[in-house]
């Protein structure tokens, strides 16, 4: 297989333009003092504390997310396109998530199965019929971009996924911007770097935005499950950064369909809801019975229109990855145009020829759980050993249905420090879009990279580590 | 501000207040352990010890005898024992991390590196050399969290949950440490004077930092009654009991509240009955009568403070209550009194 597309180095191993600036710096530091940065960057980052908790294994441990000081650098030209194609996609999921949720006429039209629609468990009947300030369902939305070479394409960007439920991470790009302009201010000075800090504050201004109607200075906290949960950091982060209220379920309570919290000074109205919570956890009394997360009579309030939240009930219909196929046809449907970003071919092992075709490829290709995510319950075909690629198989054939496959993109590699050196690891991104009254977004996102050698999971679950992404500002 | 943030708020400084002030007693006995001239019975000091922290039963439960040790360990080290150092510095930390969006970043820091620090000792245990700087260390981390509070918090009610916290915390541990080393060292109140007796007065004044103050208040010999004048009704003295109910008292007029009355009168009538107190009328009653009367209404105010602000009950639909049951949600401390108890 020939190298991924680096994004530092062209294929004959002269830098890129963009990264020119960051390599002449480079080249004047010595490497006495990138190990001392190194050093520096994984004390402040425990001290602060930021971590994540595991699931599994060592439940209950807090682990550092790795952070590599060489950042993913991005030119201006490239982002703008990335950024219309965000917008054009995130703009079609969410008129999609309202169609189907009402009149469903991409249904109608034949464009998606609606069987597909309507069957899936990701499908909230419940919210048939109600209706959400601003016809906005992800307010916020993380949608995982890959880059590699495909077909004649040279570093072409892909949609791997759109996470419309509670994507999570946009703490850690908020964090490393921090740590690289504290390790090397004079970088900044040096590179017209575009702003990330800002944020939080685009976000508030989003959630305010989708107030329910007739509320003039709305209250809006952030709901999250409580410090066990993996990505509390995020969550306590994010409430400190927005100046709003961090809650759990049992700081909120429903009474004649008003959410209310309880204060010290007595009980005060909350108006939106940024939760960090999924659906099925969130009303004991319309959802999971035994939920002890959430809030008792929510949904109520929530389709009287009291109370919004962010992100939307019933969203996980939209970023499900049998729909995922789908949304160049939505963005057809609703914008009557082309996509700007491509999808990666997908195959459904619900249909028979693809089934067969998969199975006998599953070498070769990355098989993905429909409903899975976290880089939980997937195979990459070529980092497997026979064994694993046969149990997996097994476990195909036991539920085809609930499968997808991809081919194994080369995703794009950026150097990166390892112990052996700096050596090429294979990278991702994550930008963070929000839709309110309209739509926004700070450029750039989280780039996170596998630094294991040729593995091609990122997540943080499996041992990905993060950098910071700048986006040239010429 | 969120009753559950109040919360922990409130107890984070509390258990950062009770790791110092248990430091300070641990110090105080090992001092006075070093004098042993005054001391028939075997480790009678450190006995006195579990005694103040109401921790004898759980104590005799796991280890064999009250030595220095045996005591230091369980008191200073024991992740079995609730009220350890140890605990209660794993107990301010994980108040402060269930609200680090509410405390400063710096506050947050400070705790979680004293925590970190405090896991580094636990780990390698304390040398004997190392017993007195490990106290110092206890005392300047709870310093330095009272500090940071004190320079970075906006002065609204996070600041004042934590300040109540801290206060009501204080009372009850400068009443216990007076309580119990009084009647260690005074079998009968006529046995006054000799070196013995200045050099244990000094050690418990050295333990709530009142050695100095006390030269200066009184500039003259070191006596039991002026010792409990001292530690109970001098107001400038910021460990004496009407020091700290003084503050209490201030604090919960101003965070008020829909429901505070009941809480306000009773910090005013205990803070005046400090106020207008005088030691000649405490003893008359009794030190010890007095002190453990002083106790229950400071367990009592503890508890009315989680029923005024913290858990209102009154608004929660009976099916949850019953299914979530408050302790179980948070990182609160037993109080020494329950533990007493």
């Amino acid at each position: 297989m020939k190298p991924a597309y680096d994004e530092m180095l062209d294929p004959a191993g002269q830098v890129r333009p963009s990264y020119q600036g960051f390599a002449s710096w480079l080249d004047s530091t010595t490497p006495e003092f990138i190990a001392r940065k190194r050093e520096e960057a994984d004390l402040a980052f425990h001290r602060v504390g930021i971590t994540f908790a595991v699931y599994g294994e060592e439940a209950g441990k807090e682990r550092l997310i790795p952070f590599d000081i060489v950042p993913r650098i991005i030119p201006a030209v490239e982002w703008k396109r990335v950024e219309a194609g965000l917008r054009q996609r995130v703009k079609a999921l969410n008129a999609f998530l309202h169609d189907i949720y009402h009149g469903q006429e991409i249904l109608k039209a034949g464009r998606i199965p609606a069987a597909q629609v309507l069957n899936n468990s990701q499908y909230r009947a419940e919210m048939a019929g109600v209706d959400v300030p601003g016809q906005t369902y992800a307010h916020i939305a993380g949608v995982d971009l890959v880059r590699a070479d495909h077909g004649d394409k040279s570093g072409e960007y892909f949609v791997l996924e759109d996470n419309l439920r509670t994507p999570s991470g946009v703490s850690y790009m908020l964090e490393d911007r921090k740590m690289m302009m504290r390790l090397f201010p004079d970088l900044f000075a040096r590179m017209a770097v575009a702003p990330v800090e800002h944020y939080p504050d685009l976000l508030l201004d989003n959630l305010r935005s989708v107030a329910p109607a007739g509320v003039l200075n709305p209250n809006v906290v952030l709901l999250t499950p409580g410090q066990f949960n993996s990505a509390y950091f995020e969550h306590a982060f994010l409430a400190q950064q927005m100046g709003i209220e961090l809650v759990e379920g049992n700081d909120l309570f429903v009474r004649d369909n008003t959410v209310f919290m309880r204060t010290t000074q007595g009980p005060q109205r909350v108006d939106v809801i940024y939760r960090r919570i999924d659906d099925d956890f969130l009303d004991p009394l319309a959802f999971r019975k035994d939920s002890v997360l959430g809030v008792p009579g929510i949904f109520s309030a929530y389709r009287a229109g009291r109370v919004t939240l962010a992100n939307a009930i019933g969203t996980g219909i939209a970023d499900d990855k049998a729909m995922y196929i789908h949304v160049p046809e939505m963005i057809r449907f609703y914008c009557g145009e082309e996509p700007i970003l491509s999808n990666v071919p997908t195959w459904e092992l619900a249909k028979p020829d693809d089934r067969k075709y998969v199975l006998e490829h599953l070498a070769e290709l990355v098989v993905k759980e429909v409903h899975g995510s976290g880089g939980y319950g997937m195979l990459v075909g070529p980092t497997s050993s026979k064994e694993e690629i046969e149990a997996f198989r097994a476990k195909i054939l036991a539920a085809p249905e609930t499968y997808i496959a991809q081919p194994t993109l080369a995703l794009s590699t950026c150097p990166t420090y390892v112990d052996s050196g700096v050596a090429p690891r294979h990278i991702d991104l994550r930008p963070y879009v929000l839709s309110g009254k309209e739509i926004t977004m700070v450029p750039g996102g989280l780039t996170r990279v596998a630094l294991k050698e040729g593995s091609l999971v990122v997540n943080s679950s499996q041992g990905g580590g993060t950098k910071d992404t700048w986006v040239l500002e010429n | 501000m969120l009753s559950s943030t109040a919360d922990h708020l409130y107890w984070m400084a509390r258990s950062m207040e009770r790791a110092e002030n248990t430091a300070r007693m641990l110090d105080v006995t090992y001092r006075m352990s070093l004098l042993k001239q005054t001391v028939a019975e075997p480790h009678h000091e450190w006995r006195a010890m579990l005694s103040i922290s109401g921790l004898h039963e759980d104590f005799e439960a796991r280890y064999d005898e009250p030595s220095a040790d045996n005591v230091m360990h369980f008191m200073a080290l024991d992740e079995k024992n609730p009220g350890s150092i140890y605990n209660s510095i794993f107990s301010a930390r994980e108040n402060a991390r269930a609200i680090r969006g509410a405390i400063t970043s710096e506050m947050w820091e400070a705790l979680n590196h004293t925590w970190l620090e405090m896991r580094q000792i636990h780990a390698e245990g304390i040398a004997e050399d190392g017993v007195s700087p490990f106290f110092e260390w206890v005392k300047e981390r709870s310093h330095l969290s009272r500090g940071i509070a004190h320079g970075t918090l906006l002065r609204d009610d996070t600041f004042r949950f934590l300040r109540l916290g801290t206060f009501l915390e204080r009372a009850d541990n400068t009443a216990r440490i007076l309580d119990v080393k009084y009647h260690i060292l005074l079998p009968s109140l006529s046995d006054v004077g000799g070196a013995a007796d200045y050099y244990q007065w000094g050690a418990l004044l050295r333990s709530v930092s009142g050695f100095e103050s006390y030269r200066k208040v009184y500039r003259d010999l070191i006596t039991p009654t002026r010792v409990a004048e001292l530690l109970i009704l001098r107001p400038d003295m910021p460990r004496s009991l009407t020091a700290c109910m003084n503050e209490v008292n201030r604090l919960v007029q101003e965070i008020n509240g829909p429901r505070s009355s009941e809480l306000v009168r009773r910090c005013g009538l205990l803070s005046g009955e400090l106020r207008y107190g005088s030691i000649d009328g405490i003893f008359a009653r009794g030190l010890h009568e007095y002190l453990s009367d002083f106790l229950e209404r400071i367990y009592e105010l503890g508890d009315l403070i989680n029923t005024t602000y913290f858990w209102s009950t009154d608004e929660l639909p009976p099916a949850l209550f019953g299914a979530l049951p408050p302790a179980a949600l948070s990182f609160n401390m037993p109080s020494s009194s329950q533990l007493m108890a």
